[in-house]
């Protein structure tokens, strides 16, 4: 009983967390200015990396972790260096 | 998904209140983004998503693995840890790189309106509030 | 040459990394951790960080427990923005505050604390001046928010780095 209550949670969240990264894909495209699609981008990674952890839950498999992790990883590094580029108008100084 | 009837009821049913919760936040969060009428407000939306959203779906892994594999399986912290750690640090760049944008778009709207030649006709995005200037 | 200055810290922290990256704690992994925690910290040391002192335990454990209630409560209350209807009375705007603080570890854990509690985020660290600016989404009364900031979070990491 309680196992079909967590697999419909399950497929639920993964529902929400589509639509979240739909609504952040929405920002990016939409705009208006280059530091909303920049933050867009942002959210959007960390909601595909909240996704791949869900994905790992519902698969039983903790490779899905390492996915999570480097989804992390270089979102974190590619938004800091749109952000830095918006600042300065170049990368690396 | 046979691998859900070896939990027990009690852990099942955390889990699934924990995802649902997490990813319920981090869809208001994200709905934020959409919602929210200045770039500064909507900035605040997806932190929504890096705190809560995330520490409850983190939870949710270490409780599943750990009871599936009856072992304290610990290693989702690391995301939690590196997504808070993280964050402060994108966050303030890209609040830094609004203002200086802002303040390099009013400077050139103001030179242009100085020269007369081309009436301000570039619209700013109209923000609730400048920041107060540095006396 | 001078000899490097040894990271505890930062040591121990690279090792924990290991065994959870590894999911063990078998003592082969412990035997590579260590030496990957030590090389790692060796590396660090080269880029001569400030020496970083942490006291008292139970102001950093309550500072936690007060962090973690703040960022659930914040998290409905933003939520509650987001959900309601679109013309609200509601300012938004920047704040500043003068801080006490001059630990760069202890300005960025508040960092860290601010930006993680959603509804404020911080802009900007004016060291000469020692003004903070941050931004709230819901800004009602800008003392209220400084005796806040200052109260609630300032004098705990007060205690706990100087």
């Amino acid at each position: 009983m309680s196992a079909i209550f967590l697999t419909w949670s399950l497929g639920l969240a993964k529902i929400f967390l589509a639509l979240a990264m739909g609504i952040a894909a929405f920002r990016v495209l939409r705009g208006p200015r280059a530091q909303d699609r920049v933050a867009g981008l942002d959210a959007l990674y960390v909601n595909a990396m909240l996704l791949a952890l869900t994905f790992g839950i519902a698969a039983g498999d903790t490779l899905y972790f390492e996915a999570a992790l480097i989804i992390a990883l270089l979102g974190f590094v590619g938004t800091v260096a749109f952000a830095k580029f918006l600042l300065r108008g170049e990368v690396i100084e | 998904m046979n691998e859900f009837a070896k939990l027990p009821d009690w852990a099942a049913i955390i889990i699934a209140i924990l995802i649902l919760a997490g990813a319920a936040t981090t869809l208001i969060g994200s709905l934020g983004l959409w919602r929210l009428n200045s770039f500064y407000e909507r900035l605040h939306a997806p932190t929504l998503g890096t705190t809560l959203g995330t520490g409850c779906i983190v939870l949710a892994s270490m409780l599943c693995f750990s009871v599936l594999q009856t072992r304290l399986v610990l290693h989702e912290i690391l995301i939690a840890i590196f997504v808070t750690v993280t964050t402060p640090i994108t966050l303030m760049i890209l609040v830094r790189a609004a203002l200086f944008r802002d303040s390099v778009e009013r400077a050139e709207t103001l030179s242009n309106m100085h020269d007369g030649s081309h009436p301000a006709t570039s619209e700013l995005e109209v923000n609730h509030s400048r920041p107060p200037e540095a006396t | 040459m001078k000899r490097h200055p040894f990271l505890p810290l930062a040591a121990f922290g690279l090792f924990i990394l290991w065994l959870l990256l590894n999911q063990t704690v078998s003592y082969g992994h412990i035997l590579l951790g260590g030496a990957a925690a030590l090389v790692g910290s060796w590396a660090l040391s080269a880029l001569r960080p400030q020496k970083v002192r942490i006291r008292r335990l139970g102001a950093i454990i309550r500072l936690s427990l007060r962090v973690l209630v703040d960022i659930v409560k914040s998290n409905i209350a933003v939520g509650r923005i987001i959900l309601g209807p679109a013309r609200q009375e509601r300012r938004a705007g920047f704040v500043n505050i003068p801080l006490e603080l001059r630990n760069p570890y202890a300005l960025a854990t508040l960092g860290c604390i601010i930006t993680s509690t959603p509804g404020t985020l911080w802009v900007d660290f004016d060291a000469t001046k020692g003004t903070l600016m941050i931004h709230v989404l819901d800004l009602i009364d800008e003392s209220t928010w400084i005796r806040t900031i200052k109260g609630r979070y300032e004098r705990p990491l007060l205690e706990i780095f100087e």
